[in-house]
């Protein structure tokens, strides 16, 4: 599914390289959890993988199904089945909630080949995934994510995931604001997405999310690399002994 | 007697004055206006009030030639070529060259009234002694209307306000609406133009607890000129609610002159300015705030995609005026290398204890907008699309109108995104 291949990138205007050779292969169907202390580079790998401009590869390669992807546009990732749960979604006013899910649904058919969805269809297929994420249909009248709380706009990330139905999911620290009740509701949705077809990258601090999100694989991200893989327990060893250990050992 | 000093007045002056002599009717009800005209002549850059509108040298530019005077002057005012549907459907239309003929709703009456606007006091104070905009209205003869609505009469529909859209068109409108009254205008600004300006300058008298949404849709022709003034006096715990779009024109000055006549009064001011080519628009308004506990917010949003405009809004709190809450802000999107815009806010506070503030915006799109709307999905030139769209819908929104008045607004600015994308 994905491929990370000795990946360097720095931030594109005043050149501070964050990311110093990233190696990370994701496999079909695969949750990666990718855990590190702040300013590892975490959100800035999640920024890279969707396309953000503010950052330049200077070295490495992504592949996305064996083809790189770091020529292509971030709508054009986006079409191909790449999608980022922001970690801090935004709010953008004057740009209703529905229009935005059926511009951006019927965008991705259109760049693939497909049919657009008609507006009963769409709005079938709205209503039954905000129901399984609780969310209601006064929340879905509002400008895109204005004034919804931290939970409220987790929740519209996970629902606009599951409209997109996309093949690689990346979550940008989706636990952070969260308390304990919205967390399992976005578990949950999570949860009911994965596939044998579908990939998931989950970047988080952490080790709480991922008790309810199982990881496969389960990574360290410390100074721009990847210092240390291994399976779930990776995790919960980390929660007990912090990093410290860890990065003792990669040093 | 003191001895006035004649300043050489420059062609375009000349012609303009030519041009108002021109219309040949009521000379002598004009005489005076004509008279003031010629000795006045146009403001220019260094009246402040007109600064950033330097009408002298940009009606220069129009009315340089002398062909093009002839031309303007050869061409008499006609009926409207094409019958316009009016801007919400069901307004009764009052036309304001023939108001007699309007079919007033119940409770509203229209007469035709031969009192020329007043030129001698200014509402801007930054003005010189004679308000240019209303000294060129009575000048050229402007045809004026009395349209009252009586005291707590809910209107259905709104009405709608025009004046001829042939070449030169000048009107005015004095507007009473009773205690308790609720109601709706539209002031539909449109036509092609002469080199000369064409004018309306309304004014409106709102009634205690009354409730008034006036809209100025302006959209003349490209070539054309157009000087407006709207002045508005709000009742106490009246309503008043404006909203003034600026979709056409070449050179084009809009004021709103706003006061408060009593306690409680909530103003709210919202406008769209889409600029393209080398249009010039102006909004300038005057906010005066003479009674304690009133309310106003004031919001311009700018899309500019070529051309110059300008921004220019003054919030005057009188001593009395305590409590006063007042809020303005000038946002702009530049989208092109080719425009500018000019915002000036202006307070002048003399109670000391109100809430006062404005603010000042221009930029390109939110990177971070972009990009989350991109991210899932969408390209960029319509995810671009999307967000000056929202920019401008939003004060359409802060209206809070019903759907048949918000449909038309959005409408009128959809097209001109869509035929600018």
């Amino acid at each position: 599914m994905l491929e990370i291949k000795n990946l360097h990138a720095r931030v594109a205007d005043e050149g501070t390289e964050i990311l110093k050779g990233v190696d990370l292969t994701v496999k079909d169907g695969e949750v990666a959890a990718i855990m590190g202390p702040n300013g590892s580079g975490k959100s800035t790998l999640s920024y890279i993988l969707a396309g953000r401009d503010d950052y330049e590869v200077t070295e490495g390669d992504i592949l996305y199904n064996g083809e790189s992807i770091l020529e292509m546009e971030p709508d054009e990732r986006a079409a191909s089945g790449l999608f980022l749960a922001f970690q801090y979604p935004l709010e953008i006013p004057g740009v209703a909630t529905m229009t935005f899910l059926k511009t951006a649904l019927n965008a991705q058919r259109k760049a693939r080949g497909e049919a657009e969805l008609m507006t009963p269809d769409f709005m079938r297929k709205v209503k039954a995934a905000a129901g399984e994420l609780k969310i209601d249909a006064e929340m879905l009248k509002r400008p895109l994510n204005v004034g919804f709380s931290g939970g409220e706009k987790k929740r519209a990330e996970i629902l606009q995931m599951a409209l997109l139905e996309p093949k690689l999911c990346i979550m940008d620290e989706t636990d952070s604001g969260l308390d304990i009740d919205a967390l399992k509701i976005v578990a949950d949705g999570v949860n009911a997405l994965r596939s044998p077809e579908r990939s998931f990258l989950v970047i988080t601090h952490y080790q709480r999310l991922l008790d309810y999100i199982v990881p496969d694989t389960v990574h360290v991200l410390y100074k721009g690399r990847i210092i240390k893989s291994g399976d779930k327990d990776l995790a919960l060893q980390l929660e007990n002994e912090g990093y410290g250990q860890i990065i003792g050992e990669a040093a | 007697m003191g001895v006035t000093e004649l300043r050489p007045r420059t062609p375009a002056e000349t012609a303009l004055v030519s041009l108002a002599e021109a219309i040949g009717r009521d000379e002598d009800a004009r005489r005076a206006a004509i008279e003031a005209l010629r000795r006045e002549g146009l403001p220019h850059r260094r009246i402040e009030a007109w600064h950033y509108t330097d009408l002298r040298n940009l009606m220069g530019r129009r009315l340089g030639q002398g062909q093009a005077i002839e031309a303007a002057a050869a061409r008499k005012a006609g009926p409207a070529e094409t019958v316009l549907a009016p801007l919400v459907a069901g307004s009764t239309v009052v036309d304001l060259d023939t108001p007699e003929h309007a079919a007033a709703p119940a409770g509203v009456t229209v007469a035709a009234t031969d009192e020329l606007s007043d030129w001698h006091e200014a509402p801007n104070h930054l003005d010189r002694s004679v308000d240019t905009v209303r000294l060129v209205n009575a000048a050229f003869g402007a045809r004026a209307a009395t349209i009252s609505v009586e005291a707590g009469r809910a209107l259905a529909a709104p009405i709608e306000l025009r004046s001829g859209i042939g070449a030169q068109s000048h009107a005015a409108a004095k507007v009473a609406v009773g205690d308790g009254a609720r109601a709706v205008f539209v002031e539909r600004v449109e036509g092609g133009g002469s080199p000369a300006p064409s004018s309306l300058v309304s004014h409106l008298v709102i009634g205690d607890e009354a409730d008034v949404l006036w809209i100025v849709d302006q959209a003349k022709e490209p070539g054309a000129a157009h000087l407006g003034q709207l002045n508005v006096t709000v009742g106490a715990n009246a309503s008043f609610r404006l909203f003034v779009l600026n979709a056409g024109g070449a050179l084009v000055r809009q004021e709103v002159h706003a006061t408060t006549t009593g306690e409680g009064s909530e103003i709210r001011m919202r406008g769209v300015n889409l600029l393209e080519n080398d249009q010039h628009l102006d909004v300038t308004t005057t906010l005066r705030h003479t009674y304690a506990n009133t309310t106003a917010t004031e919001t311009f949003r700018n899309v500019v995609m070529g051309g110059h405009g300008v921004f220019q809004g003054m919030i005057k709190v009188a001593r009395e005026a305590q409590k006063t809450d007042a809020k303005m802000a000038c946002n702009t999107l530049l989208l092109s290398e080719e425009g500018d815009f000019s915002a000036k806010p202006e307070l002048e506070i003399f109670a000391d204890d109100v809430q006062c503030g404005h603010g000042a915006t221009a930029g390109e799109i939110n990177a971070d907008h972009l990009f989350y709307l991109m991210s899932r999905g969408i390209p960029a030139p319509q995810a671009k699309a999307l967000l000056v769209k929202a920019f401008v819908d939003e004060m359409v929104e802060q209206l809070e109108t019903d759907e048949a008045i918000a449909d038309a607004l959005t409408g009128k600015i959809d097209a001109w995104l869509e035929k600018n994308r």
